[in-house]
């Protein structure tokens, strides 16, 4: 089993990667693109026979607590 | 006065705040590695700058979890003076003994230079002896110094006081050329509500005498030393 955490700037912060990406994106002709968030992306691998749901907990305890920081990040968080 | 300096892997300003506590100021100071679970008999602690934990995943986010923040956690409960140098500051953030965030600078530059500072209330343990109207130049070295807090957050921070510094310029006019890093309010350093916790991005520590082109970060060692003698005295009687 597999955990994926996605993690993205909260839009009240600022986000100078996504808008500088953002920048290169027009400036290469890329047409119609109104934002780019830049954020992270961790994948969990997970032992062979985890509980899902036991597992989505403790993950999200992770990751509200560690993973991300509320503050100035949201996350999601998806199991596969 | 006995000071705890903190080291977590990957800490590099530890030793000029040896440096500047022992060599410049003459007090007691030692390291204190992050697996250790005591501060000792430290008077108070400074969380020094650097790129603990190679900044993975957030800056301090990985060495607020070391087992000698719990200490330094259980040592602010109880009212010890703790200061947080860049690094230090992301640190306390992390670990929520300091409101706010820290996070890229808006120029996505890393920033290694020396900044103005205007002190924007003297009352606190870190300020108490800076004189009235000094700007302080320090030098900063920074790649995530913007200083993030939200709405609600920022006007608990002014409402109590709890923002100690704030970039200027030259003259302490705080201008958006002056802020170095895009920081909210122009956010340099705060405190926690009960004054005994303080964060700053620029270096005091690398300020504190005239071979290193200003002294001006000594007013705040000067601020911290001078609360914890009344202390002592106060102890004593």
């Amino acid at each position: 089993m597999k955990a994926k955490i996605i993690i993205t700037p909260k839009k009240a912060v600022v986000d100078p990667q996504g808008k500088t990406v953002q920048g290169a994106l027009e400036h290469m002709g890329y047409k119609g693109v109104t934002g780019v968030h830049v954020g992270k992306y961790i994948e969990i691998d997970l032992a062979p026979g985890t509980d899902q749901a036991t597992a989505q907990r403790a993950l999200n305890d992770a990751a509200h607590k560690f993973l991300s920081n509320p503050i100035i990040e949201d996350y999601k968080l998806e199991m596969e | 006065m006995n000071f705890a300096v903190l080291q977590f892997p990957a800490s590099n300003c530890d030793q000029d705040a040896i440096h500047a506590l022992r060599g410049v100021f003459g007090h007691s100071a030692r390291y204190v590695w992050h697996k250790e679970g005591s501060l000792g008999d430290a008077d108070a602690v400074i969380v020094p700058g650097g790129f603990s934990y190679g900044d993975y995943l957030r800056c301090g986010a990985i060495a607020r979890f070391s087992p000698v923040m719990r200490a330094v956690k259980q040592f602010a409960d109880n009212g010890g003076l703790v200061l947080g140098v860049c690094n230090g500051f992301q640190v306390l953030t992390e670990a929520g003994l300091l409101p706010g965030a820290l996070v890229r600078n808006r120029d996505l530059q890393f920033h290694c230079e020396h900044i103005f500072l205007k002190t924007a209330t003297t009352d606190s343990p870190f300020t108490n002896k800076i004189p009235a109207g000094k700007i302080l130049r320090i030098p900063i070295a920074h790649g995530e110094g913007c200083y993030f807090a939200d709405e609600e957050t920022l006007a608990k921070l002014k409402a109590n006081n709890q923002i100690l510094w704030q970039y200027c310029d030259n003259t302490g006019n705080l201008t958006d050329t002056a802020n170095p890093n895009g920081s909210l309010l122009n956010i340099a350093g705060v405190c926690n509500e009960r004054r005994n916790v303080a964060g700053l991005m620029p270096h005091p520590e690398r300020a504190s005498e005239l071979a290193l082109g200003s002294d001006d970060g000594r007013w705040i060692f000067e601020s911290i030393f001078a609360v914890l003698k009344n202390k002592t005295v106060a102890q004593a009687a």
